[in-house]
């Protein structure tokens, strides 16, 4: 008897062996995610899955749902212009921490301002992958990077506390050892109604973890297991990350907060009255 | 199809081409504008936040330009027509999302009310200096559409062109407008809505589990689905196969790019549309578009009440070059004056065409038009 493996049918089967690396872990945050659907109970014609341009905007291309490649760091504001068209798709936005953060930054930091219904999840493996292995805006001090080769001195991005000060609405981080949390958070992201964010904490072995001698992804599963610090409800402001020191993870932020749709809607009915004709679909 | 009356303001209207845009847009369908400010073009905009929300229509103002450029092309994918705006600054950061939506053949259109550059330049100035820009801004090969218009009236009828032609050619339209025909106010006349005609989107009917999303029809242009549809389709930005999958070989780059290129080359006779004006026997003949093509029109006149035979062609559609047109005309007329508010851009695609014809550039620095007399002076030295 065989059993099918959930994600299967999730994914474009068409479009396999995906081109990542062995022991890369945005094929376990794949993985979480396609069960994060399967529970949420979206349907697979309602879902749209937009990413960026790296190892990680690859995986709007094995998402067996309306699924869209963009340009580097522009998945968002392309994910703007979906979600304003079509508001009964719930549009997620699939992409490395360069692409959202570095060239995409100042998207993401609208995007959570306007409260955009969206779900952003963010593979943040502290490098850029595609390319190499350079600086990102994650890099922990220190740290060696192709393009910091004695090793990084800018202050990085405390991802969690940024989507927070922005306005998201939902704010959680798990590392790839944290499966099911990940899954679950992956899941309230999706039912979140406004702009909700997942940083996954996730290895490059063979780029980041490589140069900075930090053994394969089991080696990197065993540093996640044992460096991380489960905090629900933490202060962003104190999660930020160094090559060594915890990891705080959690669910983080979870509130209320009209959506931009919702806020456009009801102030150009408020204004207009009936003059006010909402957008057909 | 016919246009759609919620967003036809039918009538006599005094208005600038930035408004007379706005008003060929939302007669184009157009339902979705993300935008930028920045002058001259920004009375666009402008007018769009005031007329959407009363004919379900959706206008964002987005942080940049880069941002508006391709959320026009994520509301496309979401079943819109869509439109964004801007000028000089704004189209530079604009490029990488036009060659997106070549690549994957998003029907959109880009507004650029030209203002003097390069960097900020003249920010309430006029120039036409971005036509070349405009055919090969964005890196690597490509065909795509821009229109001229040269008065508030064809702001308004080019604009409605262009979504038509955006949709049947799937192809992003540009609308090189410049900065007098987008701030001068002339009477601007909207017909009926069952007198604008609409080219619809090509929406596939194919099974769902049959639809090949890049696969094209015999005019070379594949049929679209929009999100939400069911077919489950894949687009990127990279080299592609039929089924929107990545195929990043030489023949898969060779069959694509040659598609893309072919479908507006082979078009492009049909695509041709050019004003002419006593071209038959001239021995000179003008060539000319947007804002200078009325000032050209007035030396023109002033060269032929001293009995010279001087014909003039405007260009309406600058891209694709008429090639075909000139290169005919070229063996009928003796020399060319291409007067434009540059250094000489679109005169390069008439050299290209002339055949032995000559060909005379009356280039202009920008920030206002030529003054006739030079472009007389022009037609009057080439005839001698
Ligand atoms: C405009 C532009 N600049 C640069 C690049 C090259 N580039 C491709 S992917 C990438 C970085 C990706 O890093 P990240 O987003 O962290 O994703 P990862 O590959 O690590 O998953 C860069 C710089 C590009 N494609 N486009
Ligand atoms: S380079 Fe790094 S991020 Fe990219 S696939 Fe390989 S391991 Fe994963």
């Amino acid at each position: 008897m065989s059993v099918e493996n959930p994600a299967e049918r999730y994914l474009r089967s068409d479009r396999m062996p995906h081109i990542w690396c062995p022991g890369c872990g945005i094929g376990t945050t794949v993985n979480c995610f396609t069960r994060a659907i399967d529970e949420s109970g979206i349907p697979m014609d309602r879902l749209a899955v937009v990413s960026g341009i790296g190892c990680t905007g690859r995986v709007a291309g094995y998402m067996h749902v309306d699924s869209f490649h963009t340009t580097h760091g522009r998945a968002i504001p392309f994910a703007t212009g979906l979600k304003l068209a079509a508001p009964d798709m719930k549009v997620v936005v699939y992409s490395g921490d360069g692409d959202l953060f570095a060239i995409g930054g100042n998207h993401f930091i609208h995007a959570a301002r306007r409260n955009l219904d969206m779900t952003v999840i963010c593979v943040n493996n502290l490098t850029y992958g595609m390319t190499g292995g350079q600086l990102t805006p994650t890099t922990p001090e220190e740290a060696i990077a192709s393009t910091s080769p004695y090793g990084n001195f800018e202050h990085p991005f405390n991802l969690p506390y940024l989507a927070e000060s922005c306005g998201a609405v939902y704010v959680a981080r798990w590392t790839t050892y944290h499966v099911t949390q990940m899954k679950k958070a992956m899941k309230e992201a999706l039912l979140k109604k406004g702009f909700s964010f997942v940083e996954v904490i996730s290895p490059c072995p063979t780029l980041y973890g490589r140069r900075n001698r930090l053994g394969d992804s089991l080696d990197e599963m065993k540093t996640y297991k044992t460096r991380s610090v489960i905090k629900n409800g933490a202060d962003t402001k104190e999660v930020d990350l160094g090559m060594t020191g915890s990891i705080v993870v959690g669910k983080f932020v979870d509130r209320e907060r009209a959506t931009y749709q919702d806020a456009m809607e009801a102030f150009y009915s408020r204004k207009l009255g009936n003059r006010y004709v909402r957008a057909s679909q | 199809m016919h246009a759609d009356p919620a967003g036809v303001l039918t009538g006599a209207h005094f208005i600038d081409g930035d408004h007379a845009c706005c008003e060929g847009a939302l007669a184009g369908g157009c339902r979705f504008v993300a935008g930028y400010p920045i002058t001259p073009s920004t009375e666009v905009v402008e007018r769009i936040a005031l007329r959407f929300p009363e004919v379900g229509g959706v206008f964002i103002q987005m942080e940049d330009e880069l941002a508006s450029s391709i959320a026009i092309a994520g509301a496309v994918w979401g079943g819109k027509r869509a439109m964004t705006v801007t000028s000089g600054p704004g189209f530079s950061l604009m490029m990488e999302h036009i060659g997106f939506a070549i690549m994957t053949e998003t029907p959109c259109v880009f507004v650029n009310v030209q203002r003097g550059g390069p960097s900020t330049g003249l920010p309430t100035l006029p120039a036409q200096a971005d036509m070349m820009q405009a055919r090969w801004g964005s890196h690597g090969d490509y065909e795509l559409i821009a229109v001229c218009p040269n008065s508030p009236q064809e702001c308004f009828d080019l604009t409605i062109k262009a979504f038509n032609l955006a949709e049947q050619y799937r192809v992003p339209v540009l609308v090189m407008m410049d900065e007098c025909v987008g701030h001068m106010m002339e009477r601007v006349i909207i017909p009926k809505p069952e007198e604008i005609e609409i080219f619809p989107r090509r929406w596939t009917n194919a099974p769902l589990d049959e639809y090949l999303p890049f696969e094209p029809g015999e005019d070379l242009v594949p049929d679209m689905a929009r999100a939400g549809q069911g077919y489950r389709f894949h687009m990127t930005g990279l080299t592609h196969d039929e089924k929107g999958y990545p195929d990043m070989t030489v023949t898969g780059q060779a069959r694509l790019l040659g598609r893309l290129i072919d479908k507006i080359k082979k078009n492009a006779a049909a695509l041709t549309d050019v004003v002419e004006d006593q071209v038959d026997g001239a021995e000179a003949v003008v060539i000319s578009y947007g804002i200078t093509s009325r000032v050209a029109q007035k030396a023109v006149q002033a060269v032929r009440a001293k009995g010279r035979r001087v014909g003039s062609l405007r260009l309406r559609t600058a891209w694709p070059f008429p090639e075909h047109l000139i290169r005919d005309l070229a063996t009928k007329v003796k020399v060319f004056i291409v007067p434009e508010l540059n250094f000489g851009q679109m005169v390069r695609e008439v050299e290209r065409c002339a055949q032995g014809a000559r060909v005379v550039s009356v280039p202009h620095a920008g920030g206002t038009v030529h003054d006739p007399a030079i472009i007389v002076q022009a037609i009057t030295e080439a005839l001698r």
